[in-house]
């Protein structure tokens, strides 16, 4: 289906019409962050920065419209870029002072939480109220907050303002930004050649299938456990749902939400216990000045563990 | 053969413990199995790029970062500090209490305030360390790391299961797209909802448990510190004999 075709069409819902629209904006924000990169003379691989930014940005606003293939070729072109190290930041001009949040502090004070809360509560008065996608709703609910900091204090937030912000949150996460939609794209490629299948074969001599409770109890510590071992409980899910999620616990009629739900919170029970999640678990060792490099894991592990025990008993209560 | 297939886990299990770079490892692994699978080429781009385009809706995030950045800019985190100074008269395991409740509830919202780097180093530690030593009380190095500790660790809690309350976090639409691939179709606000009892728990477990430890420790802290002056005096005095 053509753009305008798609637009016009009463065969497309609202939602549907209303979410291109979000990806518009959400790729050129992206190309805007590229361009930005792209002539960035404090940037030592503005190169690779600008193309990585740029071609994600041109998925977002053409992915859809172009043949398949021709989108699949794009994201391999862009992950180029990072796997070869070429994405990075400039020097961080735009940073706010402490003086300027102050300033902001002293004209807004609790009124910034009007903003800050826009995004949720509009999406969920989206989710709750509408047929229309929530994720359209914190489209919205961004835009709102936007236009309420624009009229308290124009002359602080411009429009060039929250472009410039926006650049700079996309610099500091960088592209690790993709890894969960690299992931989902993982899972695909695992289920369309047949991976699951392998996987539940195996544990299938371990573990007897159609009994639900032993599929749970391992699907969820299985979920902890490759957590721990990969640091990371996207990656976790991905791989476990396709092996044991789907042939030991959903294949037996377990309720998809609930199941996929507490899964990856039981991933984040793993995460809380692991050196491997440096980001959470090591490096505010480091910032706080900690003697001990695993002070902050000892602290968890006692609520990790009560919070695995009782998501496994929560899922458990509402499948059977 | 078949087993062959599963290549592609080990690599992303290696990969991610190796700490190899995220995004080599996850394509290496999709292109293995790919190949082992004897996947046509054409097919794999159209996987990919299907994939993709159905997958859009995890970089949400980047239409929020519209606004993160700028409600920093207009003084976010004072405006949190005003909030969190409000606790007063209490012990450090009761500010860090009142912290993961405020922090669960923000970041239902996906609102955060900088993390450990930004509010809990320069907010939470110092209010912790001066409720635990009002009074002429003095807490020792051993308490003083604890209380590091489980700041930290509530921040991690708090954030962990408060992030998987809000519609549209990246988690859960990960989960959303898994299970469609499977052929199973969820929704988020539903997924959301499951997550409500589970973060009430998960942040009164936390409480409960670093109350109940930093009392222990403003307990111990006199004999503690007598220790630690012991030792350093023993320190001292081996370093003039050296």
């Amino acid at each position: 289906m053509g753009i305008a075709e798609f637009f016009q069409s009463a065969d497309v819902t609202l939602s549907a019409k209303l979410l291109e629209i979000v990806y518009l904006v959400t790729g050129l924000v992206c190309i805007y962050a590229g361009v930005r990169n792209l002539f960035d003379e404090t940037n030592a691989r503005r190169i690779g920065s600008g193309a990585f930014w740029c071609v994600l940005g041109l998925l977002f606003v053409v992915g859809k419209w172009i043949p398949a293939e021709a989108a699949g070729l794009l994201v391999l072109v862009m992950v180029i870029p990072a796997v070869i190290g070429q994405v990075g930041m400039g020097a961080d001009g735009s940073k706010p002072t402490e003086a300027e949040m102050q300033e902001g502090f002293a004209a807004l004070g609790a009124k910034i939480f009007v903003p800050a809360f826009s995004i949720g509560v509009v999406a969920l008065v989206f989710a709750l109220f509408t047929k229309i996608s929530s994720l359209v709703g914190i489209a919205v609910g961004v835009l709102l907050g936007a236009v309420f900091l624009m009229v308290l204090r124009p002359k602080a937030n411009g429009v060039r303002v929250f472009l410039e912000d926006s650049r700079r949150m996309l610099d500091i996460v960088g592209p690790l930004v993709m890894l969960p939609t690299l992931l989902a794209i993982l899972g695909a490629t695992f289920t369309a050649a047949g991976v699951g299948d392998v996987i539940s074969g195996l544990v299938g001599m371990v573990i007897p299938q159609g009994n639900l409770v032993a599929g749970i109890v391992v699907y969820c510590l299985g979920m902890a456990i490759f957590t721990m071992i990969m640091g990371n409980a996207f990656a976790a899910i991905t791989v476990m749902t396709v092996g044991i999620g789907a042939p030991f616990v959903l294949a037996l009629g377990a309720d998809p939400t609930i199941v996929g739900s507490l899964a990856l919170t039981c991933g984040y029970c793993g995460t809380l216990m692991t050196p491997m999640a440096a980001n959470f678990n090591i490096v505010p060792v480091a910032i706080l000045e900690m003697g001990d490099e695993y002070g902050v894991i000892k602290k968890q592990v006692v609520p990790a563990l009560v919070m695995l025990a009782f998501q496994v008993v929560m899922m458990i209560a509402l499948v059977l | 053969m078949e087993l062959l297939k599963l290549l592609g886990i080990v690599i992303v299990v290696v990969g991610f413990a190796l700490k190899w770079d995220s995004i080599l490892t996850i394509m290496a692994a999709s292109i293995v199995t790919a190949l082992i699978a004897g996947m046509d080429p054409l097919v794999f781009l159209q996987t990919i790029g299907t994939s993709f385009v159905s997958n859009r809706n995890m970089l949400i995030c980047v239409v929020v970062f519209l606004l993160t950045g700028t409600l920093e800019r207009n003084g976010l985190r004072y405006a949190a500090r005003g909030v969190m100074d409000k606790v007063r008269n209490a012990s450090a395991g009761m500010v860090l209490g009142a912290y993961g409740i405020f922090r669960v509830i923000f970041a239902a919202f996906n609102v955060g305030f900088g993390g450990v780097a930004g509010f809990v180093k320069p907010v939470v530690m110092p209010m912790a360390e001066a409720s635990d030593e009002t009074g002429g009380h003095k807490i020792s190095e051993r308490h003083r790391d604890a209380l590091k500790g489980m700041a930290s660790g509530m921040e991690n809690v708090a954030w962990f299961f408060g992030q998987v309350l809000f519609v549209g976090t990246s988690g859960m639409l990960l989960v959303q797209g898994t299970m469609s691939d499977l052929g199973y179709s969820v929704e988020l606000p539903q997924l959301a909802a499951i997550q409500i009892p589970v973060a009430i728990v998960a942040v009164l477990v936390t409480a409960g448990y670093y109350f109940l430890l930093d009392r222990k420790l403003c307990r111990e802290d006199e004999t503690q510190l007598k220790a630690e002056a012991d030792a350093q005096r023993g320190d001292a005095q081996n370093g003039e004999v050296a």
